[in-house]
Order: structure tokens, then C-alpha cells, then sequence
């Protein structure tokens, strides 16, 4: 990381700290243009839910943070480093592949239909990138990994296979994989869209906690309760901009704007 | 049958057990079958009672010296130019994935090449290379190429180059095969694509890969024998070497057919083995394959059965009935 950039972050703009700082968002499909400028700040230890209708570019954002897809106009800061580019003069340059996987290291995502690597026992896929990616020695990681299936509530799953799990586990396995590789920021993408309804309890109830330890996420969710009761910022995006955006009470029980509402009543 | 049941069946119609059903009679497969074996029996006796073949030489042949050479230079020329287009199929394959047009060109054109001559022409080729280049090298280094092209050494060019553009065909079907999430998942975790390639994505491409490869071996271990135009010293070559020397031309083609038959069975059951394996889980699982887990996993009554089964005793609609 450079220290510079990271100060700048750390001290400018109002004084306060951003882990993640995404400014003026472009990203075009072809001739659909999906993200029209959008703007995202979000502090240490906060949870920010990204609402919207499907199409309204909300996933898309997301992928733009870990540079999963690529911006065609715009910044995005993950704790004060300007992701997938360098700037150096008044140029700015494209970061080579490598790189990039250097930097994706500080944040982890969970995916809505859990990718979890089927050729690995559960706790092979916790500790495939710590050994792999970070070095840490298989013991090291594999205590690491006790803890955090112990977390999840899976610590007796550490030898199953991703197809003998229910999703609901799936994806906390998904989740501790993430956390294994102590990300400063966790994304997470409609993580309880591809699950049977009595199983999305297990799963949000893994996030409530992890954001009750101070973990800082972005969460593109339907669970309107979920962000009314952990989120701390809810952003609404339609048509690929930022509609609205504030506390949870602000803006899903006294929403500003006729688009919000008529999604909220259609919603809640 | 009908004594495990009882329970089962208080409430329920007859028993199917007890039903005695007469099974379709299939008369057409019984007249085929006589015909068939008719035309068999006509076709053995006119092979083995055709004087001009002499079975005795077949016998006494098939272990001579120099059947057994042309058999190990066969085995030889098969593993070499299997495994070195296995290698090259890979990078084949990766290279046609790969961002870099100039590498994807390359790759392309490669293929269109190797795939789109025949492998007899591409091993005419390479044995007449010294035709066009009487000597190799860069700058003043260089070789005689007679002395560097021997007929066995153009023959295991031909056959690897040819074997590597069909095999990245596999792979790469193999590499695409394997669901775009898996990719994402693996750099999400900050993995090179180098990684991600060699830990994710090929062991899972390698369920689509190995069935097609198994057929490649197969194929090539036939292939091979066509090398036996630049007299590479294979086992057609050596059968027709020693068969012309005494008129058993026939004879020795028979001989070079039994042990063909021989390879390409071992062959095949090696592949039933390795594909079996593989559902086995890769090189991770113990025990029971992922598959055949997965496979029992689903037949194992679920939540939703056990209540069912509990339930079961009386069926909803006579339950509706009786009230």
C-alpha cells in the first residue's frame, strides 16, 4: 500500500477516515450504460446495504470495489489505495493482473450462489488462499479455519464436501472462507437471494455478528429488514444512480423520493 | 414379498407382488440372435480352414525378437507423444484463453495447422524435412538435419504436434466447461490468475477432459502405425519387414492386429480405471468420489421424506374422508 495515498484518505475529505471511497462510477455494458456516476463512501466498522430493483446496477457496484469488473470513469479507494490503477505524474496507469490480485487480498466477497470450490472439503476451501495466496503454514491456517467454522457454526462440517451442505450452510462456509483471509472489508452479494427461505435466518444471523464485531461491509440485499436492523447507511440505486441514501429509519420508513417509496411498498 | 408387506397393504389395493404379469416376448431379438450367430460360425470356419493361412507361422511368430522390438517402439512412440501432447494441449489451450491477441493467434493458427493436415503427410514432412533445410541451427551453430530428423525422432514430432492441437481442443472445452463463479470466487481471494488456473479451474476441467483423453490414447496407440511408411521400427513396420522376407505377409498382419488388440484393450481398461478413480474426488477426496457422495446424499431420505414417512400410514385423502 502507499502510505501517501492512504493519509491523504485518512485525514482529507472532512476529517474523517473512508475504508471505502467510490467516486463518480461510470460502467457501461455495450451501449447500456449501468452505473451513471454513483458515489459511495463508507467509514470503518460500518455496514452500508445497497438496495434496488434488479437492473439498477446495485451487484454491478459491488464488483466495481474489488475490481471484479473494470470502471470505465471514476475512482474507487479501498482504505485510501486507488484500486486497479496507479497514478504516478499526471498519469494514470492500469495496474497489472498481479497486482490487482495484491489488492483484493484486504477485501472479501461472498457470492450469491456461495462458489465455493466443490473438488475441496470444507476446510480445504478456508485454507486454499491463506496457504496459497498469504504463505501462512497449513497448520497455521487450519487452526485459523477451526475458529472460524467454529464461528459459523460448522465446526463439525470441516471434512464435508461443498454438495453434502445445505445452502444456508454453504454459504457460512463461504462467508468463513472470506474472513480467512483477514479482509478489512467484506462484500457481499445477494447472499441469501439462492436460499430456501427457512435458511436465510442462519445466514444473516452469521452477518448480524460479524458486523456486531466491527467488521465493515457493503451489502447488496432484499432483506429489507436486515438492513433496517444492522445497516448502518442504506443506499437506494435505480437506473444506475444513487436515489437516495441515509440511516435505515431515514430512508426506508420516510423515504424522500416517489421512486423509493413505490419500491419499498412493493418490497416490504 | 408378500410377507414383508402386510402392514403396508392393509389399506392399500392388491399387492402388485402378487399380480403374475407375463413379460413382452421379444421374437424378433431370438430370430436376429440365430442369424447372427449363423453368419459367425460361416465366417470362423472360412478363416480357420483357408489353407493359405498358416496359423502355426502366427503362433510361432508372435513373440519373435523383432516383434517385440517393433512392440516396445510402438509403446514408446504412444506414451512419449501422448504425454508431450497432453503438455502441449494445455498450453495450447491456454494460450487460445488467454487476453493477448498476438498469443491467441498463435494458438489458433496452431491448431488450424495441425488439426487440418493429415498426420500421414505431417509425418512425411518431418522425415523429408532435410529437403528444405539440409542443416538447423541459429547463426553459425548448426546440424546436419538427417542428423537430427531419424525416422523414429519424425515420427514422434508428427505424432506429439498433432496429438497436442486435438488435445487443446479437449482442454480447452474442459476449461470452459467449469462455471465462471468458481474463477471469481478464486480472484475475489486475491489468487493469481496462474493459481487460480492450476488449483481451480483444471482439477474441476479435468472430469470433462479425462473421458475424450482415455479415446485419444486409444486412437493414437492405432495412429501410430502409420509411422511404418518412414520405417520407424514400430510393430507394423517390423511384421511387414519380416513377413516380406518369407511371403507370411498376412500372416504377420495378424500378428501386428493381435497385438494391437492387446494394447488398445489394456488401454481402454486403464481408462475405465482412471475415469473411475476420478470420480473418486480428484486427489482430495477419501473414501467415496464427491459424485458418488453427492449421488448418496440425494437418495438419502431427507427432512421432507422422514415427515412424510411419519405421515404416511394414512394417506391425506382417506384421512379427509373419514371425517
Amino acid at each position: 500500500m502507499t502510505t501517501g495515498s492512504a493519509a491523504e484518505a485518512a485525514t482529507g475529505r472532512g476529517g474523517e477516515r473512508l475504508v471505502v471511497e467510490a467516486l463518480g462510477i461510470h460502467k457501461s455494458y455495450g451501449s447500456l450504460e449501468v452505473l451513471k456516476g454513483v458515489d459511495l463512501r463508507v467509514r470503518p466498522g460500518e455496514v452500508t446495504c445497497l438496495l434496488g430493483p434488479s437492473g439498477s446496477g446495485k451487484s454491478t457496484l459491488l464488483r466495481c470495489l474489488n475490481h471484479l469488473e473494470r470502471v470505465d470513469a471514476g475512482t474507487v479507494r479501498i482504505d485510501g489505495e486507488l484500486v486497479g490503477y496507479r497514478v504516478k505524474g499526471d498519469k494514470v496507469y492500469e495496474l497489472p493482473k498481479r497486482e490487482v490480485a495484491h489488492q483484493r487480498r484486504n477485501v472479501g466477497m461472498v457470492f450469491q450462489r456461495f462458489n465455493l470450490f466443490p473438488h475441496m472439503t470444507v476446510v480445504q476451501n478456508v485454507i486454499e488462499a491463506p496457504t496459497r495466496v498469504l504463505g501462512q503454514s497449513k497448520a497455521e491456517a487450519r487452526e485459523r479455519a477451526r475458529e472460524l467454522l467454529a464461528q459459523v457454526g460448522l465446526a463439525d462440517k470441516a471434512q464435508a464436501y461443498p454438495v453434502q451442505l445445505s445452502g444456508g450452510q454453504q454459504q457460512r462456509v463461504a462467508i468463513a472462507r472470506a474472513l480467512a483471509m483477514q479482509p478489512k472489508l467484506m462484500l457481499f452479494d445477494e447472499p441469501t437471494s439462492a436460499l430456501d427461505p427457512e435458511l436465510v435466518g442462519e445466514v444473516l444471523d452469521v452477518m448480524r455478528r460479524l458486523a456486531d464485531g466491527g467488521m465493515t461491509m457493503v451489502v447488496v440485499t432484499h432483506e429489507i429488514g436486515f438492513a433496517r436492523e444492522v445497516g448502518d447507511t442504506v443506499v437506494f440505486l435505480d437506473g444506475g444512480v444513487v436515489v437516495e441514501e441515509g440511516t435505515p429509519a431515514d430512508v426506508l420508513s420516510r423515504p424522500q423520493h416517489e421512486r423509493t417509496r413505490s419500491f419499498l411498498s412493493k418490497v416490504l | 414379498m408378500t410377507a414383508s408387506t402386510p402392514s403396508r397393504t392393509a389399506a392399500a389395493p392388491p399387492d402388485p407382488g402378487t399380480l403374475k404379469a407375463v413379460p413382452v416376448r421379444h421374437y424378433g431379438q431370438w430370430v436376429a440372435a440365430v442369424v447372427c450367430l449363423a453368419l459367425l460360425v460361416l465366417l470362423v470356419r472360412a478363416v480357420a480352414t483357408n489353407e493359405t493361412i498358416q496359423w502355426d507361422v502366427i503362433g510361432s511368430r508372435i513373440f519373435f525378437d523383432a516383434i517385440l522390438d517393433g512392440l516396445v517402439t510402438t509403446i514408446w512412440l504412444t506414451v512419449a507423444s501422448m504425454v508431450l501432447g497432453v503438455l502441449g494441449g494445455v498450453l495450447v489451450a491456454v494460450l487460445r484463453l488467454s487476453d493477448n491477441l498476438l498469443l491467441r493467434s498463435i494458438s489458433a493458427a496452431f491448431v488450424w495447422l495441425f488439426r487440418g493436415t493429415p498426420v500421414l503427410v505431417q509425418i512425411l514432412i518431418w522425415f523429408n524435412l532435410a529437403l528444405f533445410f539440409p542443416r538447423l541451427g541459429f547463426g553459425g551453430a548448426s546440424v546436419s538435419t538427417n542428423d537430427l530428423i531419424t525416422p523414429f525422432t519424425a515420427a514422434l514430432l508428427a505424432l506429439t504436434l498433432n496429438e497436442a492441437a486435438y488435445m487443446s481442443e479437449i482442454v480447452r472445452g474442459g476449461i470452459l466447461a467449469v462455471d465462471g463463479g468458481q474463477r471469481e470466487a478464486a480472484e475475489a481471494l486475491g489468487m493469481t490468475s496462474g493459481l487460480v488456473l492450476r488449483r481451480i479451474v483444471l482439477p474441476q476441467a479435468m472430469k470433462v477432459i479425462i473421458p475424450p483423453t482415455g479415446n485419444e490414447l486409444v486412437t493414437l496407440l492405432k495412429t501410430t502405425s502409420l509411422v511404418a511408411v518412414i520405417g520407424a521400427g514400430d510393430l507394423l513396420t517390423q511384421a511387414q519387414a519380416v513377413g516380406a522376407t518369407d511371403f507370411t505377409r498376412l500372416e504377420m498382419l495378424i500378428v501386428a492386429s493381435i497385438w494391437y488388440l492387446v494394447l488398445t484393450t489394456i488401454a481402454s481398461a486403464g481408462q475405465a480405471l482412471l475415469e473411475r478413480r476420478f470420480l473418486r474426488g480428484s486427489t482430495h477426496a477419501r473414501g467415496r468420489s464427491w459424485l458418488l457422495r453427492r449421488i448418496a446424499t440425494d437418495l438419502r431420505p431427507g427432512r421432507n421424506q422422514d415427515a412424510g414417512a411419519v405421515a404416511a400410514p394414512v394417506p391425506p385423502s382417506e384421512e379427509r374422508d373419514a371425517r
